[in-house]
Formats: structure tokens, C-alpha cells, sequence
């Protein structure tokens, strides 16, 4: 970081060399900073002349891409689950193949084994296979779980580093309209180099698919939750219903999302990918893929015998997304967009 | 044997500018490149800004800066050595430049930090040098040129002032090096000076020369020069004389590019490996002192100087990527540099004695200077007396060469008997001497990379083309 301190001619790519620039030294939650605010577009890599093969061999994203998986273990709540973090793709694949499993099972063992092959599209039927109060406390205590533990992990964060006084409202809308626009995903203008010196959009629309189709079945959940609970009406709801069409339009999001993000990956430059093979990136693009893929199926198939065994892999997986999410690549996201309010807040007290 | 109808050496700016605008008007072009890939674009790969003309601001650049006033900086800094009629085209034509980059894919910022002065002049490239290189290779590309990494031209055809072929050499740095035979109906030397040429610096150095640090490409070995001025093209520019500023001492031998630059000279006092003082470090502001310093420790023994600032000054100028060396005492901090201890000592006692002043402000010629020592500092003199004590090392660093190619206003090289040459043509820093006879202005080089780079282009396209 001194060689980027003492040149600063990335200072107009991203967030993160002005940031660096406001410190003379970097401490470490100063750095796990930096390294979130590092959104990994390459182009301060491509446009480096003191990259490799210069004898420097800067390479900013790469550092900062280990850095960036590290600081996920270290803020992570409760600690002695951060171990987690290391293997990750594994660990995740075992507690979505074990949530799976339990689904399956506890619809032969709970209710009679017939439900499994059960079919139904009229109102109440997902609830005969599994009790509506059964399903809320579950995903609720669950969800409310990964809350918990998001929240206090984010808290770590951002205590972690110094700041003066605390972030204004204005700095949070900066922030929140640059992580909805994935401003610093541009390379300051020129577009994402995640493949090679020439820019492109590729993950930029990849991403925007799989966050803004995630917000929308998140949007689809919640109106499911107000018919249920304000308006009586039981799931499964008919097509023009919100929570049919949010769902689907979501679900597209995180099919096409996920998949372009998973090419992207592919096909991206080692430059730009952590050295450690933790396998988180893929394991929750795979799980929100897995999501999409189950639920529209279910959508698709139920009003068929499928139903029963297509409800029960779907409440599996998405019970496995909520548990793995404070302990996955989804804080990315948090941690990010902490980081950019931090970003929005010290450049907004630098120009006072 | 391939054939095209414009053959350029060198992919830097100005050789990819003479690319991009030959191809652009119809021609089949062909680049060689010395350089493997990785190391392509020569010195523009450390350059950040380009000097432009325009009557207004327009929003990064911060105010107008008229033809006007740039042709007095010019003049100011060359003292007059300039042919005036390509001066002239150079700083017209600048005004040309920023739409020009723009439509070849090159994005500008604001500003760097510290370089405040520069927002009103010069043009920053978003990501710099490199980044408006992988931008112009881009554009040549998509235009069909055909560019070779890794290949030297080895020797040219040239009869009577025409332009037949190259020999080139290919994977010149490899076990298995090929080579091939490019014909052209145009040749545009584009290939940069000498100043990576130890041998050739010692010429007009001496031995001297082999403790210079060259601040870019290892490739500007002015072979491409060389040839040209042995089959009889006219040279311009003394062929003694280099840019040369005072970096970092620790620097690579090449390549170190701008995190070398050291701020720290107006802060402290500069010793010789003697212990003495040998200029005034108050001066003037270092940026227009930093090329007179390249000189000076050329001038000392072992082509050496060290900066010796204290506590007071560490945080006042930008962080050098080398950490200084440190020390509670003077007599610590000698034996860290190996200076001999008590000379250094007896220098800054001296020093600290001499300063009078008490109004320090290092962003204006404040009234802190020394009396009754040779020689003076006449500003930003306060004693060097509060520990830590630090020192960094300052050594010659080479950014380019004077020597170059004469043209005329089309690019067209002139032989040396006065006579136009048929078809060879120069742009960049191998011709850069026709306008920039001695001195140098921030960002200049570029502005005639590019001016001169489009204008070889046009006029090669247009003689092969009509």
C-alpha cells in the first residue's frame, strides 16, 4: 500500500483509494475496511504499472480478495462458529444436503407419508403437508437467528474502526445509492475488468439480476405473510396474486442472476480471486439458485403428485440459506454497504 | 515478408495515435512493439496527465488555459529553444486532444492529490498512463491493426532517404528469437530516445552515467534513433543533454516510475558523501526544482545526496514508498547512511545556527533562510534539531533524452543535407526535441506524442493512400 499511497493514480477508479489516502498508516480493522469497500473490478489491477510482471508486483484486488474472506471470519457472531468460514462451498453443501433431509423425512414422520405425493393447488394445501404454525416457527425462529447474528456481526464491524461521530442520514442515502447502482463496480467509468484490461458489464448485470430478483422474493415472502395474516388467505395463492408474481419475476432474477455470476466467475481473471479456496462464492450462488429453481418448480408442478416432495426441498433449501447466511458469502453485502456508509461518512467530514 | 502500407516502431501513445488515425483514413498498419505485452506503451505507461490547450474549463479541468499562455510557458521553460512554427502546431493542436482520447475510449479525472497546480492545465488520465494505453491498443486492435510484442527492429532499408522494409526480430529476449522482413510504403519511428542506453549515456556522462536511474522502460534503447541518424536523417536536440531529476536512491534501476519522486528537499538540508552542504534547498518550490537537482548529484561524488530533515517536517510532504532511515542522534543517523559522522554534525550545527526566521510556511516563500553559510538556504530553513532525526537518499534519475529526429510541420523527417526524406516520419518522444530544446513543462511530452503522433498518421496515410 505504500507504492499505491506514494502514486495515486487509481485514485479516481473506485472507493477505496480515497479512503486509503485518509490514512498514513493501516491499522487492521482499517484494512478489513478497505478490503470490503473493494468491490474486486479489476481495473485498478489492469491500469497498474506496477503490477506483474514490475518487480513490485502490486496487485491490489488480489490482497485485498483474501483480505476480504479473512475479516468475514473474524467479525462473524457467535466467534467459535467462524471456522465456518474456512471450506466454506463444504460446509454449506452438508447443512443444505442435512436441511433437505430432515424436510423429507419429517413430512413422512410427522404427518402420514402419503402428503409426500400429495398434490394441491387450492388454498391450504402446502399446510396439510406441514402445519402453517409449524412452518412460521420454524422459518421464523430461524430467520429471526440470522438477524441476530448479522446485526451484532455488523455492530463488531463497525466499532471496530474509528470513526468520528456517527453516520448521518445523508451519508447512508450516498451509501445506499451507490451499492443499489454498484457504482464502484465501474472502474470509475470504464466498466468492471474482471476478465481482462477490456471492460465489461457482464457481472454488473449478473449482480443486479441476483440482488434485485432477491429483493423481490423477499418482497413475494412478505406479502405472503400479510394475506395470510391480514387478509386470511392461505397459501398456495393464485398467479395474478403479488406474492405469485413477485416470486416469479424474483426467481427469474436468481436464475439468470446466479448463473451470469457463476460464468462471470469462471472466466474471471486469477488477479481478481482470493488465493484461498474457500469455495463461499459458489456455494451461495449455488444456494440461491437452488432456491429459485425449487420454488418455481414448486409454482410450476403443484398440482401434481410432485408437490409434496418439491414443498419439502424447497422449505429445505431455503431453511438452509437462512441458517448459512450469517456464516456465507451472503455479508458480503453487509459488510459492503457498512463500508460505504463509512466511505460516505469520512468524505463527507473531509470536505467540511 | 508481410506488407502494409504504414509500418510504425513503437506502441506508445504517439505510436498508436500515428496507428489509430492511419487506420482510421484506410491504411493497413503494423506496430512493433519492443516490449512483451506486459511492458507494452514505452514511457506512457508511467505518465498521468497530458498538457492541453482550451479556452474554457469544462467542469474537471478547472479554467481556461489559452494557446496563449502556454506558448509563454513554453518559452519560459525551453528559454527560447523551440522551433517555433511546431511549437506552434503542438499547442494549437492540443486543443484537439481531450475530444480526440475521448472517442478513442481514454476517461479523465480530476486532479490527483498533490498535484493541485496541474487541475487547470493538464489532463489526468482515469487509472493513468496505462489504463489510456489499454484503451488506444483497444481501439488500434478493433481498427485492424496489427501490432507485434516482444519484436526489435533490427535494422531498417533506407535508400536516399526511403523507406523500403524492417528487419524484425521477433521473441528478441527468447532462446529462439525470428526473423522477418516487414515491407512498408511509410515508416513512422515512434520508438522513444536513448535514456535507457547506459553505454550511450556515458558518452556525454563518463562513467558517471552508471549510477543513473532510469525512472522508465528498460526498452527506449534509441536503436530506432541510432539508425535513422546513420542513414542520414537530420538530428535535432543536444545530444549530451537528458532530463534529469533527483529521486529516491533506492529506486529500481528502471522502471520505478513516479513513486521514486522524493518532496522532502525544501524540508531539511542535502549532504554530499562528504558531509557538505552543495546548493540551496530553499530555493524555490521542488517541483521546479527537481530536475536542477537530477544535475547537481550527477555533479557530486558517487552521484549521491542525502536529505537530512528531523520530526518537525516528516509528515509535511507526500509518503516516498521507501520509509526513511531513522535515528535518535545525528551522529546514529551518519553511521545508518555512512556519511562521515563528524563532518555531517559540524554541516547541521552550522546549518542550525545560520537559520533566522521565524514565519515557517513551506506553501509560500516564507522569511526562514539561513546567514553567513555557503551556500544559503533562502527559505523553509529551520534548524534540524528535534529527534527522531531522518534521512533519505536522492540519485540522478533519467526520464528521457533531448537527442532526436528533425521533421518538418507534417512529421516528415529532413536529412541531414537539408533535403525532405521520402517517407519516414517521427512522432513522440524521438522527435520531441524540435519543440522541447531544453527544459521541460508537465505533461508536454504527451501533448506531443499525441499532437505529432495523429499528424505523422494523416500525412503517412495520405502519401500512401493518394
Amino acid at each position: 500500500m505504500g507504492v499505491c499511497n506514494a502514486c495515486r493514480y487509481c485514485e479516481g477508479l473506485c472507493a477505496v483509494f480515497p479512503a486509503m489516502e485518509l490514512r498514513r498508516q493501516l491499522s487492521g480493522p482499517d484494512v478489513d475496511y478497505l478490503a470490503n469497500l473493494c468491490h474486486s473490478c479489476g481495473a485498478c489491477y489492469f491500469d497498474c504499472q506496477y503490477a506483474e510482471p514490475h518487480e513490485f508486483a502490486i496487485g491490489v484486488p488480489t490482497v485485498l480478495a483474501d483480505l476480504r474472506e479473512e475479516s468475514y471470519a473474524r467479525y462473524a457472531w457467535p466467534g467459535f462458529l467462524a471456522p465456518l468460514f474456512e471450506r466454506n462451498g463444504l460446509w454449506v453443501a452438508l447443512i443444505t444436503a442435512f436441511s433437505v433431509t430432515v424436510f423429507v423425512l419429517g413430512f413422512i414422520l410427522f404427518s402420514n407419508p402419503g402428503v409426500l405425493f400429495a398434490s394441491g393447488s387450492e388454498e391450504g394445501a402446502f399446510y396439510r403437508a406441514m402445519p402453517h404454525n409449524t412452518m412460521a416457527g420454524l422459518f421464523g425462529s430461524v430467520f429471526l437467528y440470522s438477524i441476530i447474528a448479522m446485526v451484532l456481526s455488523v455492530r463488531k464491524f463497525w466499532r471496530a474502526s474509528e470513526s468520528q461521530g456517527s453516520a448521518s442520514w445523508r451519508s447512508i442515502w450516498q451509501a445506499t445509492r451507490d451499492a443499489a447502482k454498484l457504482r464502484n463496480l465501474e472502474g470509475g467509468g470504464m466498466g468492471c475488468m474482471h476478465k481482462s484490461e477490456t471492460p465489461s458489464n457482464a457481472r454488473r448485470v449478473a449482480h443486479h439480476f441476483t440482488f434485485y430478483g432477491f429483493l423481490l422474493c423477499l418482497a413475494s415472502t412478505s406479502t405472503a405473510t400479510v394475506m395470510h395474516y391480514l387478509f386470511g388467505v392461505q397459501a398456495p395463492y393464485p398467479w395474478w396474486s403479488p406474492t405469485v408474481i413477485l416470486g416469479v419475476l424474483g426467481g427469474i432474477g436468481l436464475i439468470l442472476g446466479p448463473i451470469g455470476l457463476l460464468g462471470v466467475k469462471k472466466g474471471s481473471h486469477s488477479a481478481l480471486r482470493p488465493v484461498s479456496g474457500s469455495g463461499m462464492d459458489v456455494a451461495f450462488l449455488v444456494m440461491l439458485l437452488a432456491t429459485s429453481v425449487t420454488g418455481l418448480l414448486l409454482l410450476f408442478f403443484r398440482a401434481t403428485p410432485a408437490m409434496g416432495i418439491l414443498l419439502a426441498i424447497h422449505l429445505g433449501v431455503v431453511f438452509a440459506l437462512f441458517l448459512t447466511m450469517p456464516y456465507g458469502k451472503f455479508v458480503h453485502g453487509l459488510y459492503r454497504y457498512v463500508s460505504l456508509v463509512r466511505h460516505a461518512h469520512e468524505q463527507a467530514g473531509d470536505k467540511q | 515478408m508481410t506488407r502494409f502500407h504504414v509500418v510504425i516502431a513503437g506502441g506508445g501513445n504517439a505510436g498508436l495515435c500515428a496507428a489509430i488515425t492511419a487506420a482510421s483514413a484506410g491504411a493497413t498498419v503494423c506496430v512493433i512493439e519492443a516490449a512483451p505485452k506486459g511492458w507494452r506503451g514505452g514511457n506512457t505507461r508511467h505518465t498521468r496527465n497530458m498538457r492541453v490547450a482550451h479556452d474554457e474549463g469544462n467542469g474537471i479541468l478547472t479554467g481556461p488555459y489559452p494557446v496563449e499562455e502556454y506558448m509563454e510557458d513554453l518559452l519560459r521553460v525551453t528559454a527560447g529553444n523551440t522551433n517555433q512554427e511546431l511549437a506552434t502546431i503542438t499547442l494549437e493542436r492540443s486543443k484537439e486532444l481531450w475530444d480526440y482520447l475521448a472517442e478513442q475510449g481514454v476517461h479523465y479525472q480530476p486532479s490527483l492529490g498533490g498535484t493541485l497546480s496541474l487541475g487547470r492545465t493538464n489532463a489526468f488520465f482515469l487509472g493513468g498512463g496505462r489504463s489510456m494505453l489499454n484503451a488506444l491498443y483497444r481501439t488500434a486492435e478493433s481498427l485492424g491493426v496489427v501490432i507485434h510484442y516482444d519484436a526489435k527492429v533490427t535494422s531498417l532499408d533506407i535508400q536516399d532517404g526511403v523507406f523500403n522494409s524492417a528487419t524484425v526480430t521477433h521473441g528478441w529476449q527468447s532462446d529462439s528469437p525470428e526473423e522477418s522482413t516487414i515491407e512498408g510504403r511509410a515508416f513512422i519511428a515512434a520508438a522513444g530516445g536513448f535514456e535507457a542506453n547506459i553505454e550511450w549515456l556515458k558518452e556525454a556522462w563518463g562513467t558517471a552515467a552508471e549510477n543513473f536511474l532510469i525512472r522508465g522502460t528498460p526498452y527506449n534503447r534509441g536503436e530506432v534513433l541510432r539508425q535513422l541518424l546513420d542513414a542520414g536523417v537530420a538530428s535535432v536536440g543536444d545530444s549530451k543533454q537528458c532530463h534529469a531529476v533527483a529521486i529516491d536512491g533506492r529506486a529500481p534501476k528502471f522502471d520505478g516510475g513516479i513513486v521514486t519522486r522524493l518532496d522532502c528537499v525544501p524540508f531539511g538540508v542535502v549532504l554530499n558523501a562528504h558531509g557538505q552542504r552543495f546548493y540551496d534547498e530553499g530555493e524555490d518550490f521542488w517541483p521546479k526544482r527537481y530536475a536542477i537537482w537530477g544535475r547537481l548529484v550527477a555533479a557530486q561524488p558517487d552521484q549521491v545526496g542525502h536529505v537530512i530533515i528531523d520530526s518537525k517536517s516528516i509528515d509535511l510532504f507526500m509518503p516516498s514508498v521507501f520509509p526513511p532511515l531513522k535515528a535518535d542522534t545525528l551522529e546514529e543517523l551518519a553511521q545508518l547512511t555512512g556519511l562521515p559522522a563528524d563532518a555531517m554534525v559540524q554541516t547541521i550545527d552550522a546549518f542550525n545556527h545560520a537559520c533566522q526566521g521565524a514565519n515557517f510556511d513551506h506553501t509560500e516563500y516564507d522569511d526562514c533562510h539561513t546567514v553567513g553559510i555557503e551556500p544559503a538556504k533562502t527559505h523553509w530553513a529551520r534548524p534540524i534539531d528535534k529527534p527522531p532525526f531522518y534521512a533519505y537518499t536522492l540519485r540522478p534519475g533519467i526520464t528521457f533524452t533531448y537527442l532526436g529526429v528533425k521533421i518538418d510541420s507534417n512529421a516528415r523527417m529532413i536529412m541531414a543535407n537539408g533535403r525532405n526524406s521520402g517517407n519516414l516520419y517521427a512522432a513522440g518522444e524521438i522527435m520531441a526535441g524540435n519543440v522541447l530544446g531544453q527544459g521541460y513543462l508537465a505533461g508536454i511530452g504527451m501533448t506531443i506524442g499525441s499532437v505529432f503522433g495523429r499528424i505523422a498518421g494523416e500525412s503517412a496515410a495520405n502519401a500512401v493512400l493518394n
